[in-house]
């Protein structure tokens, strides 16, 4: 099958300021990717590419062999690192909005994620939590049924026993046909998950291997080489 | 549940060691089957991928068979898994015995100690 996503040579600067220059990588189906790199390197910059928000300065960038548009917006699931959601909303006009929106929004999905996590689709967006309103956004972006998802800093601000539920809902929403795209700062906690990690620096690609190739080859944690790559 | 994978080794080698330590010591009986890549996978906490090939490679070194359609089953043949078990407790031997000479122990002091231990760890479980 294609691959999901291919990028050449993509780059993307702001006001001549470079912020990516030059990424190239095919990434395959049914794979569970790590975005890692420190402040600043690009990571939002190059998910945002993906998801459209941003056109390239240079390069081009195929989603399921498609150019971005319509037809890959339909397929990419895409989890800002931002709140965007009306503060009247409720819970409930939050998924009927995505309902509307997305063909691939599978209702039921999101309701046995808000139970889980003891949501009340009655509450109003603006009377919840910092890490309420993050869980939220992420149910209604992985109850997509997607090709990609693209999740730009999915977890930094949920408590650890909402960490694990989500880690775990992206394990067991695996499917051989779609791809997951994870930026965190958070490796700890996730490189378990991962298939492959890309490490970018400076708007360039630094490393992109297994996550057991880099054990293997660092004898140490994904984690630990990534201190050791970029120790300050 | 086991949470806290090393961070030395490479993950699939991990979970090969720990799923094959559940069937040498009967917790996954023989014979029966093992729960799916998905639930195995979620248990761990570790990508589907990874935990399927260690049960590709638990499958090439004879532990497992593996069923078409109804999924992969622990060896019934004992010799093998005892040979595994055999090998096993030489590795884990060599690694104290190894540990406790760092210390400064003769083989001889080691033995003894071994033996006061498992005597008094015996007189505590009867």
């Amino acid at each position: 099958m294609e691959d999901i996503l291919v990028c050449q040579n993509l780059s993307k600067s702001y006001g001549g300021f470079p912020a990516l220059s030059g990424i190239s990588l095919n990434l395959q189906r049914g794979k569970i990717i790590g975005l890692l790199g420190p402040n600043g390197s690009g990571k939002t910059t190059l998910i945002k590419l993906i998801s459209g928000l941003l056109t390239p300065s240079y390069g081009s960038i195929l989603v399921n062999g498609l150019p971005i548009g319509i037809e890959t917006k339909k397929i990419v699931s895409y989890l800002p690192e931002r709140h965007y959601f009306a503060d009247w909303m409720k819970v409930k006009d939050i998924l009927d909005f995505f309902k509307d929106f997305y063909e691939n929004f599978n209702m039921q999905k999101a309701l046995d994620m808000l139970a889980a996590l003891n949501i009340n689709p009655a509450m109003r967006f603006k009377t919840m939590s910092k890490g309420t309103k993050e869980k939220i956004q992420l149910i209604v972006v992985m109850s997509r049924e997607a090709d990609l998802y693209l999740l730009d800093e999915p977890i930094a601000g949920v408590d650890p026993a909402a960490r694990d539920y989500i880690l775990d809902r992206i394990i067991t929403n695996y499917s051989e046909n779609s791809s997951v795209i994870i930026s965190t700062h958070l490796i700890q906690d996730i490189e378990t998950i991962l298939d492959d990690v890309i490490m970018i620096q400076n708007g360039t690609i630094r490393m992109h291997q297994s996550v057991d190739e880099i054990r293997a080859q660092y004898g140490m944690s994904v984690d630990g080489v990534f201190r050791e790559v970029f120790r300050c | 549940m086991l949470t806290n994978l090393g961070t030395d080794r490479p993950v699939f080698i991990q979970l090969i060691d720990e799923i094959q330590m559940r069937i040498l010591s009967g917790t996954y009986p023989r014979g029966g089957r093992i729960p799916s890549v998905r639930e195995l996978a979620s248990e761990f906490k570790v990508n589907p991928n990874t935990m399927q090939k260690a049960l590709n490679e638990l499958e090439r070194t004879g532990l497992l068979n593996s069923q078409r359609t109804t999924g992969k089953f622990i060896t019934e043949n004992e010799t093998l898994i005892q040979e595994l078990r055999r090998k096993t407790a030489e590795n884990e031997i060599g690694f104290f015995t190894e540990r406790m000479m760092k210390y400064g122990y003769s083989r001889q002091e080691i033995f003894q100690l071994l033996q006061e231990f498992c005597t008094q760890e015996k007189e505590q479980t009867d």
